[in-house]
C-alpha cells in the first residue's frame, strides 16, 4: 500500500510538474482559469447578453486569497485528522495484540 | 466548471435549479438516514467531503497553459453511493458561491446537477461496470473518479451550449466550443483527481476496513478483491 501510494503521489506530482512546463510553452499562456475563458466565450457567442444577476458579495482579492486557502485548510484538516485518526487506532491495535502475544 | 453568477438566463436557470433539487433532497434524507443507521461511518462521511472541499480549492495548472480544478465528488460517490454526493457538492458549491465570488447563487442548480449529481453517478456507474468486468479496485476507482471528472465539465459544456446555442453552428457547435475549452485542459487533471482518489482509497483499504465492509457500496468491490 505504501509504495504504491508514493507511486502515486509521485505521478500526481509529476504530471502537474509537466502540464506546467508543456502548458508554459503553449501561445498565450496565462494558466486563465477555463471557467472564465467559458464566461468569455459566452460573451463572444452572444455579446448581447447580459448577466442579470451579480454576486451576492464578492470578496476584496486578499481576502478571497485567504478565503481559498481557508477552504482548502479546513477540507486538508479534516482530512487529516480522519486519516491520522485511523491509522492511529490501527498501529495502537496491532501493539496492543504484540503485547498480548 | 462553474457556471459564474447570472451567467445562465432565467429560465435556465430555473430549470436546472428544479431538476438537481430533488436530488439534493434525497440526498439529505439519505445522509440522515446513514447517521443514524451507521453513525460509525460519519467521520468517514466527513472525510470524503472534506475531500471534495479541498479538491476543489485547487486551481491546478494544465498543459493546455490554463488552469482549473478537479472536483472530488468521485471518492465519496464511490464509498457511499452517489445520492449521498449531491447535498455534500451543494455544500462544497455554496460556500463558494457565497464567500468566493465563484460560481453563483441563480447558477447553483445547474453546478449543483454538473459536479453533485452527474459526476458522482457517472463515477458510480464506472466502478460498478469495471468491477463487474473484473479489473482491479485500484484500477476501477481510478477509472471512475477521473471519468467522474472529465462528465462533470462535459456537462457544464452541454449546459451552456443549451442556454447559448451558436448563431451559426446551434447547439452542437456550441457544445464543442464549450468543451473545446473544458475537456483539453480537464484531461491531466482528471488523471491526477484519479490517482489521488485511489490514494485514499489504499489507505481506506489498509486502515478502515471495519468502515468499508459496513458500507453497502464498497462491499461487493471488496468481495471481488479478496476472491482473485
Amino acid at each position: 500500500m505504501k509504495a504504491q501510494n508514493i507511486g502515486l503521489l509521485l505521478l500526481a506530482v509529476a504530471l502537474i510538474v509537466g502540464s506546467v512546463w508543456i502548458g508554459s510553452h503553449q501561445e498565450g499562456a496565462e494558466f486563465a482559469g477555463t471557467d472564465g475563458q467559458a464566461m468569455a466565450l459566452v460573451a463572444a457567442l452572444h455579446p448581447d447578453y447580459q448577466p442579470w444577476f451579480d454576486f451576492v458579495w464578492e470578496p476584496p482579492p486578499e481576502i478571497a486569497s485567504g478565503l481559498f486557502a481557508l477552504q482548502a485548510a479546513l477540507g486538508a484538516g479534516i482530512l487529516g485528522y480522519y486519516l491520522g485518526f485511523r491509522r492511529g487506532r490501527a498501529q495502537g491495535r496491532r501493539d496492543r495484540a504484540d503485547a498480548g502475544d | 466548471m462553474h457556471i459564474t453568477e447570472g451567467f445562465l438566463p432565467p429560465l435556465h436557470a430555473a430549470a436546472w435549479t428544479a431538476v438537481a433539487l430533488p436530488f439534493v433532497i434525497v440526498s439529505a434524507w439519505r445522509v440522515n438516514r446513514l447517521m443514524q443507521d451507521q453513525p460509525q461511518t460519519k467521520l468517514l462521511l466527513a472525510a470524503a467531503g472534506a475531500f471534495a472541499f479541498l479538491i476543489s480549492s485547487l486551481k491546478l495548472p494544465s498543459v493546455t497553459g490554463s488552469c482549473s480544478h478537479a472536483t472530488g465528488t468521485g471518492l465519496g460517490a464511490i464509498l457511499f453511493g452517489p445520492a449521498v454526493m449531491a447535498l455534500l457538492g451543494t455544500l462544497v458549491l455554496l460556500f463558494q458561491a457565497l464567500l468566493l465570488a465563484h460560481g453563483g447563487i441563480t447558477t447553483l442548480g445547474a453546478n449543483v446537477f454538473s459536479m453533485a449529481i452527474v459526476g458522482p453517478w457517472v463515477a458510480y456507474t464506472v466502478l460498478r461496470s469495471t468491477q463487474w468486468l473484473g479489473a482491479s479496485l485500484a484500477l476501477s476507482v481510478f477509472l471512475a473518479a477521473m471519468l467522474g471528472d472529465w462528465a462533470t465539465y462535459l456537462t457544464t459544456a452541454g449546459q451552456l451550449a443549451l442556454a447559448f446555442p451558436d448563431p451559426v453552428s446551434g447547439i452542437t457547435g456550441s457544445f464543442l466550443k464549450f468543451a473545446g475549452v473544458f475537456a483539453p485542459t480537464q484531461l491531466p487533471l482528471a488523471v491526477v483527481e484519479g490517482l489521488l482518489t485511489v490514494v485514499i482509497v489504499n489507505f481506506l483499504r489498509e486502515y478502515s476496513g471495519e468502515e468499508l465492509q459496513s458500507l453497502q457500496f464498497l462491499r461487493p468491490a471488496l468481495a471481488t478483491e479478496t476472491r482473485t
